[in-house]
């Protein structure tokens, strides 16, 4: 644990620097060479002593760990970054997919340096989610060019564009606040293909005079299409959700609903109290118990098994899904659990209900994660199917109680 | 994208052919290749393929797509029935 907060701190306070000392000044004022004298690193006292100080560090700012020296252009240095992702950047990425500061992960917007650019080379602008942010620099360790970084409040290209955040007006302020037609002779500026529906390209031109060129969808495509003249085939430019697509997006779908948890199990608790005795904290506990398995059931079906079988689950809404998969996995559950003198066929049916209208609601509400499903396409299976997920979530509750009072 | 489809006859997705300079910038950022060239003219060639995104009609520059552009997500759908469009909000809901 110890190690895993020593290197996330690493990731923002960046000692990890290493080798790029003669290199090149850092940003800001020229600062006279440091005399070091030789002193041991152990102190007599205390704990171990940290890494020395690195050349690029200035007084009220921190060094990011990706950045491995400065360029120096004509509009003033510009931090050159590693290709190369660290152990602080992957731990980064696992906590943000498992849904844990996803709301403030990211890097401060402005121009990069990969490689050795000079003003000849390409210029790829992307977001400053710094899942983006890693996911390009990685994919260009053969490449020189230049990253125009817009600010979107740390949200990926996709949903920046949606909502206007990766749009023409930031795109043109940043051209011109980093002074880039001072840093390249030519002007083009090369998109990610998804950041079209923020940006339009003809406005760009006239309001800065940077043509924009779309790129494609993925990064792993930047540097065929950079060494190709570019050129984007068919594919390059076709989005796709496969298998794993969809299952990185699993883990946050579920995260979200930890805010349900106890609301959900006190009601379950409450109506699974309901009997005979008017309330009985041992029927609660008990009957609750499968009550929680049945929810979880539920959720298992609506958020991982139509996510993984998407194209393989019957039908084209995605509530029908979900209360295919709901149906299917609170069939196997019921089953599993036959026998358990608690459940009575009743409450067997309840459960399976239950499991059957989470599933379809949470499979539908899946739709705002996949891109290809149309908004009006999503409100129409959300008038249709919401009233028929909210009844049977209703005839579950009321079956369920039912089934305490008659016992079969 | 063959493998997933969603619903037939929803979208909101119109072309203008006679205004259309066949500039092909619209096939360009489709990603879904809904549309394709033809004889110097766009066409709707994948209308159900569409998953209304809005970047041909943002960067279509004589206005000949039009289409309705949002969010596809229910949490925000459900939010501009109850607050209207304007005030309806995205962020920390679970979309994207
Ligand atoms: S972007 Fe507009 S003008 Fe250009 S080809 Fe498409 S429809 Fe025609
Ligand atoms: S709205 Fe998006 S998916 Fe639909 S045709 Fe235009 S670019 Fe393609």
């Amino acid at each position: 644990m110890n190690d895993l907060l020593n290197d996330l701190s690493k990731h923002t306070c960046g000692c990890t620097l290493g080798g790029a000392e003669s290199q090149d000044h850092g940003p800001g004022l020229e600062m006279l060479p440091i005399y070091r004298p030789s002193i041991k690193d152990e102190p007599c006292c205390g704990p171990p002593a940290g890494p020395p100080s690195n050349p690029f560090e200035r007084p009220g700012y921190t060094l990011c760990g990706f950045v491995e020296g400065f360029v120096h252009t004509p509009a003033g240095p510009v931090p050159k970054i590693k290709t190369r992702l660290e152990r602080s950047d992957r731990l980064g990425t696992l906590s943000v997919r498992l849904g844990y500061g996803r709301s403030n992960y990211k890097v401060a917007p402005g121009l990069y340096a990969v490689g050795q650019p000079d003003h000849d080379s390409p210029v790829l602008v992307t977001a400053n989610y710094k899942l983006s942010f890693d996911h390009l620099r990685a994919s260009l360790t053969e490449v020189n060019a230049w990253l125009l970084i817009l600010d979107t409040r740390g949200i990926n290209v996709w949903c920046a564009a949606g909502k206007g955040s990766f749009g023409t007006d930031e795109l043109v302020q940043r051209v011109k606040q980093t002074q880039l037609d001072r840093v390249v002779r030519h002007r083009r500026l090369i998109l990610p293909q998804l950041g079209a529906t923020g940006v339009a390209g003809g406005r760009v031109k006239k309001e800065c005079g940077f043509e924009v060129v779309w790129g494609p969808i993925r990064a792993s495509d930047l540097s065929a299409f950079l060494s190709s003249g570019l050129k984007a085939d068919g594919a390059m430019r076709r989005i796709t959700f496969s298998l794993t697509e969809r299952l990185v997006l699993v883990p946050v779908e579920i995260t979200l609903l930890r805010k349900y948890l106890w609301r959900t199990l006190a009601a379950i608790a409450v109506i699974s109290g309901i009997g005979p005795s008017i309330f009985s904290f041992g029927a609660a506990w008990q009957r609750g118990l499968l009550a929680v398995e049945a929810t979880l059931t539920g959720i298992f079906a609506g958020c991982v098994l139509v996510p993984a079988l998407l194209p393989w689950v019957p039908g084209r809404s995605f509530a029908i899904k979900g209360m295919l998969a709901g149906g299917f996995a609170g069939g196997a559950l019921a089953a599993g659990l036959w026998g358990t003198p608690l459940l009575t066929r009743w409450s067997a049916l309840a459960l399976v209900l239950l499991t059957m209208a989470l599933s379809s609601f949470l499979a539908m509400n899946f739709t705002g994660s996949t891109p290809f499903t149309s908004p009006s396409g999503v409100e129409k299976e959300m008038r249709r199917y919401m009233p028929v997920q909210a009844l049977a979530a209703l005839a579950a509750a009321l079956i369920w109680v039912t089934s305490a009072f008659i016992g079969v | 994208m063959k493998t997933l489809r969603y619903l037939d006859n929803v979208v909101t997705l119109t072309l203008d052919a006679s205004k259309c300079v066949g500039c092909a910038i619209c096939t360009e950022v489709c990603p879904h290749g809904v549309l394709a060239m033809d004889h110097r003219k766009a066409q709707i060639v994948d209308r159900d393929g569409c998953m209304e995104c809005g970047a041909c009609a943002k960067n279509c520059p004589t206005e000949a797509i039009t289409v309705t552009p949002g969010v596809g997500c229910a949490s925000y759908i459900i939010q501009t029935w109850i607050k209207g469009k304007e005030k309806a909000s995205c962020g920390g809901s679970g979309c994207c």
